[in-house]
């Protein structure tokens, strides 16, 4: 049962959207608690709803019934002025296709939700070299994103998502545009911020991205069909399921996280 | 100020698409320089012939005949000012406010120098007529009150007549011949400078006396000869009208109308014709800047067109601000600020434009008047500009808050 502490709770919440003469139902009466601190892969093929619950969570879209409750809000009852202020405030959003500014400088991109939330520029340029420091770019803060490789915009963007400090990071496919070590080198990011209690939400359908979380939620047709926590979530998951190849066991921590965490420690 | 804070963004999407950026600009730029020079040359060209009117003195009446209406001179001006009336305005008696009277007969005539002759507009009148029309000599002098007395052969011509018979100006002492009859040239007007309003430069003076008994075949109205028009001072600038009514008085008496008669003459002081010339160069301005302000128009179009294509581009962008905060008044301003931007850049540009143009004007010698762009003027310009940016910004403006965020952020 959800704890007062829940950060994210959600009760049997069903999302139904207007295809021309058709509804569709793409969440069919989900109920989810995810409390702080937690890290959590959410799964499942394309169309079983994980998009539109990632939308939910990140207070992109409203339930069309059921409850959400972020930190205590309830979706429900906020104008479209406060969502905005929690998706600022509260969530920090990871694409696959990185959506950086096409003409702006990294420091620039991770300033932007400091912008939105008021603070002056002097102070949201330091915080965003700081922030851009944590993720290893600090010289690349004056870059371009035509200038930077993927891996390194996807660390912009997790930096943009991560400068105003939020409960929440909700990261969508965050791999999906990178090669296999690159991808390593942005997971490795992500757990070294899990590791540092940042609360971790990835949506992804990547077998070896899931495997690393401490909870998988695996959804079809608009509904939860299983939430592992802990080993199980790497040994149980995949047979229980059936949607992919038997669970491989969690891959050994790569060289390059040791690489990127130096160089965290340089330019910290 | 919030607000301050979105033109940084404004400047560097700007700064991302400089041609099509300036593309856009151009319709404001060239709307706001057209629309500025053009009431430059409305008010110059209005502060040149205005100035030049003012310079012949301001406290002037002209006499003229109205012109009849039917019967077989329809057209011509009616023949009923005479030497006269000339006479009985110059009694002072009757006419405290006027100071000179001054009869004119002028007819255009061949004036012949050795093998050189001219066509001139040639006018009989008085010694005071120099004093009354403010004429500069360049040369020798007018006629003087003995030559009018003695109706001698003696005549003043202008700049241009000069250089058409002698091809030089210092020719005081040479003789002309009128019909074959020689005339001394006593002096030479000073140059106008300019093809502008009241120029002498084509003009040539004979004593009234010879004008009437000799150069022209002068009809006699009540025997007395008659004038083509008198002109006359009065006191001063504030006397005019009083001037006016006096003159009005003893002409309708003179005439012989009775109360019911309208008036066979008129009477224009320099202060009704400086209201029309102001009403008329006003008016052409006015045709002229709303031509220009078409363009304004045009240009603002412009702006709305690229601001929608800009939205539709940055479909992404703007879903991407949203997710990351963006309210929906942060996102219409950034777009209204973005085409206000583009248009006072534009605006300013066009400023500029038309300021070098009438730099350039004011360098061209011999150009009749300069280019006057005034303050309010410039004012007006940056204020069309930044509304057209406003009111042609707003609509993609909106367009652009209404993205939903989700399809946005999936739109490529």
């Amino acid at each position: 049962m959800p704890g007062p502490s829940a950060l994210i709770d959600m009760q049997e919440v069903t999302k139904v959207y207007q295809m021309g003469e058709t509804k569709v139902l793409a969440l069919d009466g989900v109920s989810l608690s995810i409390e702080e601190g937690e890290y959590v892969a959410i799964v499942g093929t394309s169309g079983s709803g994980k998009s539109t619950l990632m939308n939910i969570v990140g207070l992109l879209d409203r339930p069309t019934d059921g409850v959400y409750r972020i930190r205590g809000h309830s979706a429900g009852d906020l104008t479209g002025r406060q969502l905005a202020d929690l998706r600022n405030r509260e969530i920090g959003f990871v694409f696959q296709q990185f959506n950086l500014l096409a003409r702006a400088p990294a420091w620039r991109q991770v300033e932007l939700p400091l912008f939105y939330a008021g603070i002056a520029r002097s102070a949201s340029r330091r915080r965003a070299l700081e922030t851009l420091a944590q993720v290893g770019l600090a010289e690349r803060a004056d870059h371009k994103p035509e200038e930077l490789s993927g891996g390194q915009q996807q660390r912009v963007a997790i930096a943009r998502a991560l400068v105003n400090r939020p409960s929440l990071l909700l990261a969508d496919e965050p791999t999906g545009a990178l090669d296999t070590r690159t991808g390593e080198e942005v997971m490795a990011l992500f757990e070294k911020l899990h590791a540092e209690g940042l609360t971790l939400i990835i949506i992804t359908h990547d077998q070896e991205v899931a495997d690393r979380a401490r909870r998988v939620i695996t959804m079809r047709d608009g509904a939860i069909i299983s939430d592992l926590r802990g080993a199980a979530a790497t040994t149980a998951s995949g047979g229980t399921n059936g949607l992919r190849e038997p669970a491989l066991a969690p891959l050994p921590r790569p060289a390059v996280i040791e690489q990127i965490e130096e160089k965290v420690y340089e330019a910290g | 100020m919030k607000l301050v804070r979105y033109f940084p963004v404004a400047f560097d999407s700007i700064a991302s698409n400089k041609m099509r950026a300036s593309l856009t600009m151009l319709g404001i730029i060239i709307g706001v320089a057209a629309v500025l020079t053009i009431l430059g040359i409305g008010r110059g060209a209005s502060e040149s012939i205005l100035g030049e009117v003012a310079s012949q003195g301001t406290t002037r009446l002209t006499i003229s005949p109205v012109t009849e209406t039917d019967g077989e001179g329809a057209g011509s001006p009616v023949q009923t000012l005479t030497m006269g009336d000339v006479k009985a305005l110059a009694d002072p008696a009757f006419h405290p406010d006027v100071v000179e009277v001054v009869p004119q007969y002028a007819g255009n005539l061949q004036l012949v120098a050795g093998s050189n002759n001219s066509q001139v507009r040639v006018t009989g009148t008085t010694a005071a007529y120099a004093d009354v029309l403010r004429l500069e000599m360049a040369e020798g002098r007018f006629l003087t009150e003995d030559e009018i007395t003695q109706m001698s052969n003696v005549i003043v011509i202008g700049t241009t007549v000069a250089s058409d018979l002698f091809e030089r100006t210092q020719v005081v002492g040479e003789s002309v011949r009128i019909d074959g009859e020689p005339y001394t040239v006593v002096g030479v007007l000073e140059e106008s400078g300019n093809a502008g309003f009241g120029s002498n430069d084509e003009s040539g003076f004979i004593p009234i006396g010879a004008a009437h008994g000799r150069v022209f075949n002068v009809p006699r109205y009540r025997g007395e000869y008659v004038v083509t028009s008198i002109s006359a001072d009065a006191l001063s600038e504030e006397r005019v009208e009083a001037a006016e009514l006096q003159i009005e008085q003893t002409l309708r008496l003179r005439h012989g109308l009775n109360a019911e008669d309208d008036n066979d003459f008129s009477i224009s002081t320099q202060a009704s014709l400086l209201e029309t010339i102001d009403t008329v160069t006003g008016t052409l301005t006015l045709l002229l800047s709303s031509i220009a302000a078409i363009s304004l128009v045009v240009g603002g179009i412009g702006i709305m067109n690229i601001m929608l294509v800009s939205v539709t581009e940055r479909t992404k962008e703007i879903g991407l601000r949203k997710a990351l905060g963006a309210h929906t008044s942060d996102v219409l301003l950034q777009f209204l600020i973005e085409s206000l931007v583009l248009t006072l850049l534009g605006g300013l540009i066009g400023i500029a434009i038309s300021y070098g143009a009438a730099l350039l004007v004011s360098r061209i010698p011999n150009f009749s008047f300069d280019l006057l762009i005034g303050v309010d003027a410039v004012l007006m310009a940056v204020g069309v500009s930044a509304g057209c940016g406003l009111v042609f910004g707003l609509y993609p403006a909106m367009r652009a808050t209404q993205l939903d965020p989700i399809e946005a952020l999936r739109y490529e």
